[in-house]
């Protein structure tokens, strides 16, 4: 067997420890609009950034990046499943 | 009728199946704590104040710190992963050991926070939190369930990966049969994912 | 694809009946081989749903005895509510799946065994132990769960009954479910022998994966829900309790949100199953592949949008009544779709009606008169009428029972002679389907009628202008269960009696009737290759 087939991609150490980083800087800057701004802007940062957060996670931690698209597919249908329950339940919550 | 032995056919090692199965495994637990998400963002529609108020009184240093001990546990489950792949056992066995270290952590951490606001009466049926008002004691519940269900994913995660130190070091696992860890990698990110929308949820929401 | 004359002229590797090293009750326990697997989910659902039938008889009962009843108001409560908890988790939900997907599914593809036949083997210890804490849960405490099997809060935090031992119970049957999901995916997306594209699939296998992705993203929401209502009850969290702020319309929308997709995880292996039989008793080719194949998606996908459809009257927004009973409305155009591609099938077709043809032609006729009462009871305004009335209690039991029920006996009849190498007594088969046939109708279309008429359901006893009724439905119900018997009987009897069975008794044309009956323990001698698509009857009746 060829020896990137017997080990699978690899993803480089540097790779890990930038995109720890980059969350550790994400994690600073979300605590940081949270705790000094209003609502408005850090349940926006929440929106934003979290999502951001667990992509990268998702992406590189998690392989995701340099899986088959059917992977990636799956992993949007799963999220896809939530969101629709959370967001039909509030067609009904918002409106009573 | 002549017996004949069943005909031996080579045991396939589908490392893509393996990883798939994983995968939809990981999709359950997401609907799982989903469930919760989706209680979360109703109750916090309808009592907004309530959970401001909610938020501010839990420790929020205790909850960014958990934070960057998990984010970092996911650091050390990759570099391991990728140490084995390189046929650097020591640094694997390294790694998942300061794994297992930050998790561990991570549950202490919680003890001592739970600690904290169980002595202060603010626990389900608590003294304290019968008087609170609905919204708050709709917040407590929440943040119970949700840090309990996913503290208990960080014990099973200790487990799965102390086992998988034990089969790295019993060379179960080799640098050309990891699956076994990469899938128990995952299962560790997961749980940290979980942890990156609980963060904000309930320690930033004030 | 290898045929049926090479099989023969090579000695046969022993049954999987007789493979294997282990003896007596351990060959089956302790088996990883997704055919004994199946048999032993095939033993435990019949034995649960024998017990749950008892349960039904017993309430039919009760409502022939008025004045005054057999049994108190909170005995009928805990009979309604472990019946339905018994039939749906541990009869329905596992249904044609757990049986003929385990066992079917790797032989029609050209495969070995599932994916993970290890997990495989832990989803029968999930289904066991989740089967035997409910029967516990009659027994122990103070008695029988007794919320109904929908565990409504706040009464379900309230009831002094098994709640916590019903609701565990069924937690646990959810991992079953799930495992077996998560298996049947990976098995389908890897397994594939060479050539089988997924356009090359055998229909059944389309089913099942569609119930395996609602098996994956649906279970889990009623694991968290009975866990919550578990925490509440020992913990006292309070995310439902209106006493504590909660809302128990939530628990409602995350009971549902389950419950609904979990009646397609109930019909989609069944509809599956009678995609198979039909083609191969009317000898033709089925009409429409794709579009089976893709309304089975689409049933699952638009089925889990349509979940407030049970909450109509229980104090939703009206955006979300009309959304939800818009969505329901959509959702009977895939299920038409396959109605009509089954019905052009038999057109010009070789029909034989033989007992499997018999039974899923009345899964048909019995599904189509479930689905269009899910139509009127979709209407909003008639809904308000017919809510927890017994024309619901009649609907359910039309489409999970004359749907899913008769097409799991159909399936049943179909491959029994493949699963056990024996045939059974055809006749007995059909004469048993005369007072099964008639007595659901007596019962089942009854409750419809006193359901219009105002008969409320969950009441242990009625006013008098109901009683000409439920004595109807009753003795139909009693003529309904002695054809159960018969029809049971004559299978038990057929494992010990039957003649030996042939490879392929039906003239089916999908890989399982090209392996002997039973199959060998590793289905296939060589992997198939496979070169065209799984309907191919030659010569008469061709596509």
């Amino acid at each position: 067997m060829e020896r990137a087939e017997e080990h699978g991609h690899i993803v480089p150490y540097q790779t890990f420890i930038k995109v720890w980083l980059l969350l550790l800087f994400l994690t600073a800057l979300l605590v940081f609009v949270s705790t000094v701004f209003h609502e408005a802007l850090s349940v926006a940062a929440l929106l934003t950034l979290t999502p951001l957060k667990a992509g990268l996670v998702f992406f590189y931690f998690m392989h995701l990046k340099y899986e088959k698209p059917f992977l990636k597919s799956m992993v949007l249908v799963a999220l896809a499943t939530l969101t629709l329950f959370i967001g039909l339940i509030f067609i009904d919550l918002s409106f009573r | 009728m002549s017996s004949i032995p069943a005909m031996p056919h080579p045991v396939h090692k589908d490392r893509e199946g393996a990883k798939l199965g994983m995968w939809l495994f990981l999709f359950t637990e997401i609907l799982l704590f989903g469930g919760l998400f989706l209680l979360y963002s109703a109750y916090r529609a309808k009592y907004p104040l309530d959970f401001h108020t909610g938020g501010q009184h839990l420790n929020t240093f205790i909850g960014v710190a958990n934070t960057v001990i998990l984010l970092t546990s996911s650091l050390t489950v990759a570099i391991a992963i990728t140490a084995i792949q390189k046929g650097n056992r020591k640094l694997t066995m390294l790694c998942l050991s300061a794994t297992i270290g930050f998790a561990a952590l991570f549950l202490v951490n919680k003890y001592v926070e739970w600690s904290e606001e169980i002595r202060r009466g603010i626990y389900p049926n608590g003294p304290a939190l019968l008087k609170l008002p609905d919204g708050e004691k709709i917040f407590y519940g929440l943040y119970y369930s949700m840090t309990g269900l996913h503290g208990l994913h960080v014990l099973a995660g200790i487990v799965v990966l102390s086992v998988m130190l034990k089969f790295v070091h019993s060379n179960r696992i080799t640098s050309s049969d990891f699956t076994k860890l990469e899938n128990a990698g995952l299962y560790w990110h997961l749980v940290d994912v979980i942890w990156i929308f609980l963060l904000p949820l309930l320690y930033l929401a004030a | 694809m290898t045929s049926a004359a090479h099989v023969a002229a090579v000695p046969a590797a022993p049954s999987f009946l007789e493979a294997g090293g282990r003896r007596g009750i351990l060959a089956w326990i302790l088996s990883t081989d997704h055919k004994r697997i199946g048999i032993l989910y095939l033993a435990t659902m019949v034995t649960m749903f024998l017990m749950a039938m008892v349960l039904g008889v017993l309430m039919r009962i009760e409502q022939l005895t008025v004045d005054p009843p057999l049994f108190s108001a909170s005995t009928y409560n805990a009979f309604f509510t472990v019946h339905g908890v018994i039939m749906i988790f541990m009869f329905v939900l596992p249904g044609a799946s757990a049986v003929f997907g385990n066992f079917c599914l790797p032989i029609m593809i050209g495969a070995r065994d599932v994916a993970f036949p290890r997990l495989n083997l832990m989803s029968w210890y999930f289904f066991v132990t989740g089967a035997l804490l409910a029967l516990t849960s009659l027994f122990t405490g103070n008695g029988p769960p007794d919320a109904g099997w929908t565990f409504y809060v706040p009464f379900s935090l309230r009831s002094g009954t098994n709640i916590l031992l019903g609701a565990f119970a069924a937690f646990v049957l959810g991992f079953s479910s799930i495992l077996t999901g998560i298996n049947f995916i990976t098995t389908v997306h890897r397994m594939r022998a060479p050539g089988m594209s997924w356009l090359r699939m055998p229909l059944f296998i389309w089913a099942l994966y569609a119930t395996a992705w609602v098996q994956v993203l649906a279970t889990p929401i009623i694991g968290i829900t009975f866990l919550l209502l578990i925490a509440e009850r020992t913990f006292g969290i309070g995310v439902f309790d209106p006493a504590k702020g909660g809302d128990p319309i939530l628990f409602q929308h995350l009971f549902w949100i389950y419950s609904h997709p979990a009646v397609y995880i109930m019909i989609l292996p069944a509809m599956g199953a009678v995609t198979e039989i039909i083609p191969t008793f009317a000898h033709r080719s089925i009409f429409g592949y794709k579009a089976i194949a893709y309304s089975s998606m689409g049933i699952a996908i638009l089925g889990s949008l349509v979940w407030g459809h049970h909450m109509f009257t229980s104090g939703m927004s009206d955006s979300a009544n009309l959304m939800f009973s818009l969505f329901t409305f959509l959702v009977a155009v895939p299920s038409a779709i396959k109605v009509f591609n089954w019905t052009a099938t038999l057109y010009k077709g070789s029909i034989e009606l033989k007992a499997p043809m018999l039974f899923a032609l009345t899964f048909v006729f019995l599904f189509c008169i479930g689905g269009l009462t899910g139509l009127i009871q979709g209407a909003l305004n008639v809904n308000v009428h017919l809510h927890d009335t017994y024309w619901i209690v009649g609907h359910f039991h039309y489409v999970m029972f004359g749907g899913t029920g008769m097409g799991f006996f159909a399936a049943l009849l179909y491959w029994f002679p493949k699963m056990f190498g024996k045939m059974y007594n055809e006749t007995a088969a059909k004469i048993a389907w005369i007072p099964i046939f008639i007595g659901f109708n007596m019962l089942y279309g009854g409750m419809l009628v006193l359901g219009y008429m105002g008969m409320p359901r969950r009441y242990y006893t009625h006013l008098p202008q109901f009683h000409t009724g439920h004595v109807i439905a009753s003795i139909g119900g009693f003529i309904m269960a002695t054809g159960l018997i018969l029809f049971f009987a004559n299978l038990f009897v057929a494992l010990f009696k039957g003649k030996k069975a042939e490879a392929n008794p039906w003239g089916g044309v999908t890989l399982e009737w090209q392996v002997p009956s039973p199959p060998p323990l590793e289905n296939f001698e060589e992997i198939p290759v496979i070169t065209h698509g799984p309907y191919r009857f030659n010569p008469e009746g061709a596509k």
